[in-house]
């Protein structure tokens, strides 16, 4: 039986396939003719954060603050293009969130300012336009594609950010993807400290340089007369004594006059005097050359340096300072000062973010798991192999070899698609090994109706296996497609389960119709055997 | 060895109004349950809200818990063992979610250590789904179950009754009405509610009686579970809608063997009485069905007994489903040709009206 002899190679090849698939997640320590070889999958199957620990994040992009910050410099930029061309304005503010309103006084003003708008400003949208006085209310907005595309950039910049610190903080295999229009999905396998984490992601990390404000008294602002173009910011830092954090409020100039877009380098160091670490960072040519005008500018009086709308320090300018170098001490520990370090190197996020959804499971839980899953897969196996073995007897153990062959081809096929095994997975193969046995039994008792009608053994395999085959495939079909949609619906551990089980499913059907029926046909052909045991 | 002989021949066909009235009764039980507790309870996966599992070294009482972590504002709903005793394991629930940068696992941390000093407290799992994304998930499980609903019933109709052009303009209609109905602004537990009953007058009008047979075994089958969620106050979380589509899959599995035989049997004894020829069918797979179903039982229980808290519900639900999936294949499903035959009066033996 030649054609016999091609399908028993072309399942051993098969077989012995899957099982060098299986090796790298069963031997850590691979041979080095192994790896050195290079054909062979060098691959371990990937274990779900439910398995091994981890932290699951999605974040949403608040983008339209990113549109909001927009208007805001864009009122900036309105006031010292006015300021230069000596257009008199009087009220000149970002109202309603997204929009820029100003009140020119006089049509002398008028006419200079549409000029200025038509020539510098011809981006913007106009949303009305209405007298006041002799003068008029213009209000301005921007363009609608020109939101849709600050959004965009914002997702995809922040994103981007987020990489750049999770690649620089160092953590193994990290997953970062975005999710629909604002959304970024963070897992990172093995985090041991969830909070550092979350701090280190979403640290929005805004670096802004803005002068302190001298000539007003910071306790009047406090009482609610903040002088027009100010803000009050504060400074947290912890007294050495009682260890309580002490706020300490500064009145600030709202004008930022750099920030940390023109960092090129941001490092820890320890401060030589005291012993306390310091983030040291460098900015380029160009901002360089703004430090350089402030500082020079501004010599004895404070420059704040805010991040996040915190203050970190505010000393005096000495003298104007060249060469691009700036310091942010404040008490910090050394772990704090290198995760500072990383948010400023990797730059700041175009708007904050917020925690849509957070899955952090202990390494100790994952662990417990698995073992818990295999315990449940041994027991539940074991049992089922007996059980088939006794009721089946012969064919009952080419039933056991099968669902044996199952769980290599499920591993397998975990490795060879790269896919995740998570909880719900390892449930989805503990469920196969119960169903696997389903195709068999469909098979076993046609054989056994058609041997009662006097068939004989090789007769009734033929009729067994001709009758069944359809059937099998009909009523797997079903499953499949249930495994299927929840592969397409499903998240994270769920997908682990859809994988499982749909793998499961076609390495049944292989198996049962035809490794199980190459062993009947053997036994039949080969060995002739005059009964079946069934 | 042979639990079935064979020539079983037990009378199922005959009993076929004690299961209904039977099935009847667990699904009006199961609907008042749904309706009493107003609708089923949503896990944290679809309501949003905070679960955390908190380790302890030592035996504590959960009223400890709660009130160690009553600053947190999280408004905490519940503080329950999880697992076993020994464990000192516990599961807190909380309604809330908090949007902020700061992970619940180290704040819930420093208060219980704060607390308990001496009772080192491991934070081991923490779940906090905001309301936004709860919704999100909502409706993609609901979408999930709608569609493997009709990709079923497509490969049901098509294959079963070899009608694939009717079977797609089926689906076909099925998409269009539902189209129709979600551009009124419908919710999605209705838009089910219409597919299935849209579905089922389709294979009544189509003539679809397989397909017919087996959706409402799997109607009986999910609702019934879901009853006994209810019932038993668990939650409907990811994992249990992944359980209900594995169910329907494999109720399905059950229904599409019994159904094979019937065809089978329909064209060898095409003389007997259309109940004969059921009831022979149901007993000859008798005893593929039992077999199946105990030895997935088996490994659904070893998961249910061993494979930890996490999977307790999914291994729950699923032993449910395997039960009513293949009671439902023998009393339902089959049930339901029976009645079809009846009122269309369309005799498929020639011999039928003679021996009645």
């Amino acid at each position: 039986m030649t054609q016999l002899k091609w399908k028993l190679f072309l399942v051993v090849a098969f077989v012995v396939l899957a099982l060098v698939y299986v090796v790298p997640s069963v031997y850590s320590n691979l041979p080095h003719w192994w790896t050195t070889w290079g054909i062979l999958p060098t691959e371990k199957i990937h274990l779900g954060l439910d398995l091994q620990g981890g932290m699951h994040l999605v974040l949403e992009v608040q983008t339209q603050k990113a549109v909001e910050n927009r208007i805001e410099r864009t009122v900036q930029e309105l006031r010292d293009a006015m300021k230069k061309a000596s257009i008199r304005y009087t009220e000149l503010d970002r109202i309603e969130e997204i929009q820029i309103s100003v009140l020119v006084p006089n049509k002398q003003s008028i006419d200079a300012f549409d000029k200025m708008l038509d020539k510098e400003f011809a981006w913007l949208r106009l949303v009305s336009r209405n007298p006041e006085g002799e003068g008029v209310v213009v209000r301005l907005d921007l363009p609608e594609r020109e939101v849709k595309y600050i959004k965009e950039m914002a997702s995809k910049q922040a994103m981007e950010t987020i990489r750049n610190r999770i690649d620089q903080f160092g953590v193994s295999e990290p997953d970062i993807r975005r999710q629909g229009e604002n959304r970024i999905l963070v897992q990172l396998p093995g985090i041991k400290d969830p909070q550092r984490a979350i701090n280190l992601i979403g640290q929005t990390a805004l670096l802004e340089f803005k002068l302190v404000d001298e000539d007003h008294d910071v306790q009047e602002a406090l009482k609610g007369k903040t002088p027009p173009g100010d803000e009050i910011l504060y400074q947290t830092s912890e007294d050495k004594v009682t260890r309580r954090t002490v706020k300490t409020p500064f009145l600030v100039q709202k004008r930022t006059y750099l920030t940390g877009e023109y960092l090129t380098d941001a490092r820890v160091q320890i401060d030589s005097q005291f012993g306390e670490p310091y983030v040291s960072m460098n900015f380029d040519k160009k901002g360089a050359r703004l430090f350089e005008r402030i500082t020079e500018a501004n010599v004895k009086k404070r420059l704040a340096i805010v991040l996040d709308g915190c203050i970190y320090s505010a000393p005096v300018i000495q003298e104007k300072i060249s060469g691009g170098e700036a310091r942010i001490t404040g008490n910090f520990t050394t772990e704090e000062a290198r995760d500072l370090a990383i948010v400023l190197r990797a730059g700041a996020l175009p708007a904050p973010v917020k925690i849509l959804e957070e899955r952090t499971v202990g390494p100790s839980l994952g662990r417990d798991s698995i073992q818990r899953g295999l315990v449940s897969m041994w027991v539940g196996g074991i049992l089922v192999v007996l059980f088939v073995a006794i009721y089946y007897k012969g064919a009952g153990i080419i039933a056991d070899l099968a669902i044996c062959l199952d769980i290599i081809l499920i591993a397998a096929g975990l490795a060879f698609f790269q896919a995740t095994l998570t909880l719900p997975g390892i449930a989805g193969i503990i469920l196969t090994i119960g169903m696997a046995v389903d195709a068999n039994v469909i098979i076993f008792e046609r054989i056994r109706e058609e041997a009662r009608l006097g068939k004989t053994p090789r007769a009734a395999v033929d009729a067994g296996y001709a009758r069944a085959t359809m059937t099998i495939l009909d009523a797997n079909v079903t499953t499949l497609i249930a495994a299927l949609v929840l592969f397409q619906f499903g998240t994270g551990p769920i997908k682990g389960f859809a994988v499982t089980l749909s793998i499961g499913i076609l390495a049944s059907l292989f198996t049962a119709i035809w490794v199980s029926r190459l062993i009947f046909d053997y036994l039949v052909f080969q060995r002739r055997i005059g009964h079946l045991s069934i | 060895m042979q639990f079935i002989k064979p020539d079983t021949n037990i009378d199922f066909i005959g009993k076929r109004r004690i299961a209904f009235f039977g099935s009847l009764a667990v699904i009006a039980i199961s609907i008042v349950s749904l309706v009493a507790k107003g609708g089923p309870t949503y896990g944290i996966d679809f309501a949003g809200g905070t679960v955390v599992q908190v380790k302890f070294t030592n035996g504590i009482q959960p009223e400890g818990i709660k009130n160690a972590l009553r600053s947190l504002d999280l408004g905490i709903t519940s503080v329950q063992g999880f697992g076993e005793r020994k464990e000192h394991e516990f599961l807190i629930r909380a309604a809330k979610s908090t949007e902020a940068l700061e992970s619940l696992a180290s704040e819930i941390k420093r208060l219980l250590e704060a607390t308990y000093p001496q009772n080192k407290a491991e934070v081991r799992r923490v779940e906090m789904v905001g309301p936004k994304v709860g919704k999100d998930l909502r409706e993609k499980a609901l979408l999930a179950m709608f569609s493997a609903l009709l990709f079923i019933v497509v490969y049901i109709s098509g294959r079963f009754e070899l009608k694939w052009m009717v079977s797609i303009v089926m689906a076909s209609c099925l998409i269009a009405t539902l189209f129709v109905f979600a551009k009124f602004g419908m919710s999605i537990p209705i838009l089910i509610i219409i597919a299935v009953l849209v579905t089922l007058a389709l294979s009544f009008y189509l003539k679809l009686k397989f397909a017919m047979g087996a959706i409402v075994a799997l109607i009986h089958d999910v609702l019934i579970t879901v009853g006994v969620f209810s019932l038993t106050n668990k939650e409907f979380t990811l994992p249990i809608i992944a359980a209900l589509l594995t169910i329907i899959g494999y109720s399905l599995n059950d229904t599409i063997i019994v159904f094979d035989r019937i065809r089978e049997n329909s064209r060898k004894y095409h003389r007997q009485a259309y109940e004969l020829i059921i009831n022979r069918s149901i007993n000859e797979t008798l005893s593929r069905t039992l077999l199946t179903s105990l030895t997935t039982l088996v490994v659904v229980i070893a998961l249910f007994v061993l494979g930890g808290g996490i999977i307790h519900d999914f291994a729950f639900a699923l032993i449910v489903g395997v039960i009513i999936g293949t009671y439902s294949s023998i009393y339902v499903a089959s049930p339901v040709l029976i009645i079809w035959e009846q009122t269309m009066k369309k005799p498929i033996g020639k011999t039928r009206k003679r021996r009645r």
